[in-house]
C-alpha cells in the first residue's frame, strides 16, 4: 500500500456521550487521502458533535482517532491547525472588527512576529508579513473576494463570509479541510462558486470532509458519503449508492420512526 | 465666584498626577478589555500589587528602591497568571468574578490586623520613596507655573516621570498591536474558537495579554503611592476600578490613545465640577443647601452623580467614546 492509498483521518470506537445520550458511536471510519467526504444525516445525527471530536473541539469519552498516521486524540485545535487539520463553523466565524486582509494573515502558520517580544521589533517579521500579505492577496482573488479586501468582515454578506472563511483557512495550508455545512445561508449564485472552490482542493493535495444536508451539493461534489444517524455510522458509499440506500432514505424520512435503528437492515 | 481659580485648578487638574496614574491603569485595562476582550473587574488589583510590592519591599525589607519597583512588577505579573491560570480557559464571566473578588481580598488583608506586621495595616506603609525625590531637579516645596499650570515642585517631579512612562508604554503597546501579536489578541476577542482552529494557542496568549495589562497597571500603582509617599489599603477600593473603566469607555475601548484623553477629560470635569460648586455666590448656596442639602460633604457625592449623568448620555449619543468609530460599533448588533 503506498502512502496515497492510506486513510489520512482513521476514528476507530470514537464514543461520546452527554448525560445518558449516547450523541455519537462510531465503530470504524476511514477517510481516504485526496478526496471529498460529505458526510451527512438527519438532523440531531451527531455530525457536528462528531466533527468536534475530530477537530479538538471536543473530547472523546472513548476511542481513539488518528491523522496521517499520528495519534491526535486529545489533542487541542491549535496545535491540529500546526499539523494541518484546519476546520471552519456551522455559524460563520468571520472576525467581524478585523479588515478582510487581516482576516486572513491570521490565518497563516509559524507568524514569526506573533510572539511577543518580537512583535516590538517590526524588523524581524515585516518581510514574512509581506509574503503572507501577498499569498492573502492571492486567495482573495481566487475567491473574488478582492474588492472586500480593507473592509471590515463584519460588512460582509452571510455568503461572502463562509467564502472568506474558507479562503482564510486555506492560509494554513492544510492537507485537511474540515467544512461544517459550507452552504448554509449561501445564496445560488455564490453557492456555484463556492461548489468549484471545494471540488478544486483535492487537486491541489488536500482533502475535504463537509457536513451538509442538502443532497444535490452532495451528489455534485462528493467522492465518498458517510451517513450517520443516531450518533452511529449507518451506511457509506459513492454518492449513486447512497441515493439508493434503504437505510438512509429511512433516516430522512421516518419509515423507522421511534424504532432502534441498530435493528434496521442494512443493504 | 473666583472663575481664575477655578481654570487654574480645572487646568492642572488636565495634565496633573491622577490623569498619569488613571490613564495607565486604563492603558493596561484596555490591552485587556480593548484587545482582548478580558473582562477585568479588579484592575485596582493590580495597582495594589504595585503599590505594596514597592511599599512593603522597601519600608519592611529595607530593599533598595530600584529593586523594590522590579519585585513590585514581577509581584503583579505573578499576581496576573495565578488568576489567569485557574480562569482563562473558562467563560469570559469568570475571569470578570475572580478579578473583582482578588482586587477585595488583597485590600482586606492588607488592611487586616493579622498582616499589620508587613502591610503596616489600616495606617499602611510610608518613607519608601526618598530615593525618587532625591533624584528631583525641582526644589520639592516650591510652586511652579507654566503658563496656565501650576504645581509643587515634587509634583513636576513626578509628572514628568510619569508622563514619559505613560507616553513610552501606551507607544509600546501601539506597537505590539500593529504586529500579528495583537492581531491574535484582537482576533481572540472577536472570537476565539476561529482563533483555535487556525493554530492560535489562545490560552497563551490571554495569559500574555492579562499579564502585560496586569504589570501596567502596577506601573499606575507604583506612581500613585510614590506621588503620595505613603500606601494606603482603603485607597485601592473597588471605586477605583469602576472610575478605571469609566475612563476606557470615555475614550473608547481598543483605542490607542484613548486611555490618555478619556482620564484627562474625567479628571478635568471632576475637578471643575467640584470647585465650581464650591463657589458658587452665597445666596445661590444656601438655597442649594436648604432644597437639595448640598453640603461640602455632598458636594463630593454630586460631582460624582454628574459625572454619571455624563456617562450615560455618553452612552446614548456616542456609544463607541471619543476615538471609537461608529462603523465598528454597529458591527457589533450584526
Amino acid at each position: 500500500m503506498t502512502v496515497a492509498d492510506e486513510p489520512i483521518l482513521v476514528a476507530t470506537g470514537v464514543v461520546k456521550t452527554f448525560g445518558g445520550l449516547r450523541a455519537v458511536d462510531v465503530d470504524q471510519l476511514e477517510i481516504r487521502r485526496n478526496k471529498i467526504t460529505a458526510l451527512i444525516g438527519p438532523n440531531g445525527a451527531g455530525k457536528t458533535t462528531f466533527f468536534n471530536l475530530l477537530t479538538g473541539f471536543d473530547q472523546v469519552d472513548e476511542g481513539e482517532i488518528q491523522f496521517d498516521g499520528k495519534v491526535i486524540t486529545g489533542t487541542p485545535p491549535h496545535r491540529l491547525a500546526a499539523e494541518g487539520m484546519v476546520r471552519t463553523f456551522q455559524l460563520t466565524k468571520a472576525l467581524a472588527k478585523l479588515s478582510t486582509i487581516e482576516n486572513m494573515k491570521l490565518g497563516a502558520l509559524n507568524q514569526r512576529g506573533e510572539k511577543f517580544w518580537a512583535a516590538l521589533i517590526p524588523g524581524y517579521w515585516t518581510k514574512q508579513e509581506q509574503d503572507i500579505e501577498q499569498r492573502a492577496d492571492a486567495i482573495l482573488q481566487r475567491f473574488n473576494l478582492t474588492h472586500m479586501r480593507d473592509e471590515y468582515a463584519g460588512t460582509m454578506s452571510g455568503g461572502q463570509r463562509k467564502l472568506l472563511e474558507m479562503a482564510r483557512a486555506l492560509m494554513t495550508d492544510p492537507r485537511l479541510v474540515m467544512l461544517d455545512e459550507p452552504m448554509a445561508g449561501v445564496n445560488p449564485a455564490l453557492a456555484q462558486s463556492l461548489l468549484e472552490l471545494i471540488k478544486a482542493l483535492p487537486g491541489e493535495g488536500r482533502t475535504v470532509i463537509f457536513v451538509e444536508h442538502n443532497m444535490d451539493v452532495v451528489q455534485e461534489i462528493a467522492d465518498w458519503v458517510v451517513v450517520m444517524a443516531e450518533g452511529r455510522i449507518i451506511a457509506q458509499g459513492t454518492p449513486a449508492e447512497i441515493k439508493t440506500n434503504k437505510a438512509v432514505v429511512d433516516a430522512y424520512l421516518g419509515a423507522h420512526h421511534g424504532e432502534d435503528l441498530s435493528q434496521v437492515e442494512l443493504t | 465666584m473666583d472663575w481664575g481659580f477655578i481654570f487654574e485648578r480645572s487646568f492642572s487638574a488636565m495634565i496633573g498626577p491622577e490623569v498619569v496614574v488613571y490613564a495607565l491603569a486604563a492603558v493596561g485595562l484596555n490591552v485587556h478589555f480593548g484587545y482582548t476582550g478580558l473582562m477585568n473587574f479588579g484592575q485596582v488589583g493590580f495597582m495594589a500589587a504595585g503599590a505594596y510590592g514597592v511599599g512593603v519591599s522597601v519600608f519592611w525589607l529595607g530593599w533598595n528602591f530600584w529593586v523594590g519597583i522590579i519585585f513590585a512588577f514581577v509581584y503583579a505579573g505573578v499576581l496576573a497568571l495565578l488568576l489567569g491560570l485557574p480562569t482563562l480557559r473558562l467563560r469570559a464571566d469568570y475571569l470578570a468574578l475572580v478579578t473583582i473578588a482578588a482586587s477585595e481580598t488583597i485590600r482586606l488583608l492588607a488592611r487586616s490586623r493579622v498582616m499589620r506586621p508587613i502591610t503596616g495595616g489600616v495606617e499602611g506603609v510610608n518613607q519608601f520613596a526618598g530615593p525618587f525625590y532625591d533624584l528631583s531637579p525641582f526644589e520639592l516645596g516650591e510652586f511652579y507655573s507654566f503658563g496656565p499650570f501650576k504645581y509643587l515642585g515634587r509634583d513636576v517631579w513626578v509628572l514628568m516621570v510619569g508622563w514619559t512612562l505613560l507616553i513610552l508604554i501606551t507607544l509600546m503597546v501601539r506597537q505590539l498591536m500593529r504586529s500579528p501579536w495583537g492581531r491574535t489578541l484582537r482576533a481572540i476577542r472577536e472570537d476565539e474558537d476561529a482563533a483555535r482552529a487556525l493554530g492560535k494557542n489562545s490560552y497563551f496568549y490571554k495569559m500574555q495579554s492579562l499579564m502585560l495589562g496586569g504589570m501596567i497597571g502596577a506601573v499606575a500603582g507604583v506612581i500613585q503611592v510614590i506621588q503620595k509617599a505613603s500606601v494606603q489599603a482603603d485607597t485601592f477600593n473597588p471605586v477605583i476600578t469602576f472610575t478605571i473603566w469609566t475612563i476606557l469607555i470615555i475614550g473608547g475601548p481598543g483605542r490607542v490613545w484613548s486611555p490618555i484623553i478619556g482620564s484627562s477629560i474625567y479628571w478635568t470635569l471632576i475637578v471643575f465640577i467640584e470647585n465650581t460648586l464650591r463657589q458658587l455666590p452665597p445666596d445661590l448656596r444656601s438655597t442649594l443647601e436648604d432644597t437639595v442639602q448640598l453640603s461640602d460633604f455632598n458636594i463630593a457625592m454630586l460631582r460624582f452623580i454628574l459625572v454619571g449623568l455624563g456617562l450615560m448620555l455618553l452612552a446614548r449619543f456616542r456609544p463607541q467614546g471619543i476615538f471609537g468609530s461608529r462603523e465598528e460599533m454597529a458591527l457589533d448588533s450584526r
